[in-house]
């Protein structure tokens, strides 16, 4: 795959239209989504981005698009109300999360809303980071009918018993002999959640499983380092990180 | 979000938030990734009135060494405010 950063013809027909729609979940509710896709009637692999709907989780919707996806962004806090992001999350929070099994209905019916749409090539992917990359990875494995996973710093993958609440009963890792997938994990060896001994863990059992999957891991970098709105920001791995993901999608979506 | 770690109590009191004052019901002591402090996590105290909607809230975001503080001096004020005999 040949470098993606900065690498559209100038004379590009390349416009793009986002904006929110709604879509109804497998559990029955209807669901925002921000949707950012390509102009043209295709045909456009799908990719299915998580956790929520920060301002930067936009702005990755319209970068995916602007690179030939169509990305579905659901806003798994809908069911919480509304109101600018951090206090919805903050809400959300108070509450133990979203409950992971609405995360995998949601998801799911998001797979299927994105593989219907008449630009659709028929492959659709699943990429979060956070608590999205944990997310993508349930889904995933959980729901099967994913072409792609992309696991951004998910913290919670692996989990002991100890740690298991209401709304996350059971670790993602346990459901990796259901994942059909292939996986890729993007990691920074400074990150405490997951901790590299975890990355460690995970890699260990896909490998147990015989899964297809690729993890990269960044020395210099902790938790979250594409962010280029905080501390966190790393910008040669962050770099380096992106080319791996296009790289990733374009094998498996295309 | 990725903790998972957060602990609610009932309070009775009022909170001001960009819209003014408003009563507050409960407050929210998460520890997760900060969004407005420089930590990558922080406590995070959210004093805040559910039925009014995610926006009612007074948000602050503190490191491990404040959050001690905060605990020391609200024991100290919480001790002179009883022997005071002011009432509440």
């Amino acid at each position: 795959v040949p470098t993606v950063w900065n690498t559209f013809l100038t004379d590009d027909q390349s416009g793009l239209v986002a904006g929110v729609i709604s879509y109804r979940s497998d559990v029955g509710d209807l669901i925002h989504a921000y949707l950012a896709r390509p102009e043209g009637p295709g045909p456009f692999p799908g990719v299915h981005h998580l956790p929520g709907w920060d301002e930067i989780y936009r702005e990755i919707a319209r970068r995916l698009a602007d690179h030939g996806y169509t990305v579905l962004a659901p806003d798994l806090y809908c069911r919480h109300g509304h109101g600018q992001p951090d206090d919805v999350a903050a809400m959300v929070r108070a509450a133990g999360g979203p409950p992971d099994d609405d995360v995998v209905a949601d998801c799911a019916a998001a797979r299927d809303w994105l593989r219907a749409l008449p630009t659709s090539n028929g492959k659709v992917g699943i990429m979060g980071s956070c608590s999205g990359g944990r997310h993508a990875v349930l889904a995933a494995s959980r729901a099967s009918g994913f072409d792609a996973v992309v696991d951004l710093w998910g913290g919670g993958v692996v989990a002991s018993p100890e740690q298991a609440t209401a709304q996350r009963p059971v670790a993602p890792i346990e459901y990796t002999a259901d994942l059909t997938a292939p996986l890729l994990g993007i990691f920074g060896d400074l990150d405490s959640s997951p901790s590299p001994a975890e990355v460690d863990q995970h890699e260990a059992e896909l490998r147990k499983h015989g899964k297809k999957y690729a993890f990269h891991r960044y020395p210099d970098a902790g938790h979250g380092f594409f962010y280029y709105h905080r501390g966190i920001y790393r910008p040669e791995a962050a770099m380096d990180g992106w080319q791996k993901v296009f790289a990733f999608l374009a094998e498996n979506l295309s | 979000m990725c903790t998972t770690i957060s602990n609610t109590a009932p309070v009775d009191g009022a909170g001001k938030g960009g819209a003014g004052w408003f009563p507050i019901s409960v407050v929210n002591v998460g520890f997760d990734h900060a969004t407005g402090s420089r930590f990558e996590h922080a406590l995070l105290l959210d004093f805040a009135d559910p039925d009014r909607g995610p926006g009612a809230r007074v948000a602050v975001e503190l490191d491990l060494e404040s959050g001690r503080a905060l605990i020391a001096a609200l024991q100290a004020t919480i001790e002179a405010a009883e022997l005071s005999g002011a009432p509440v």
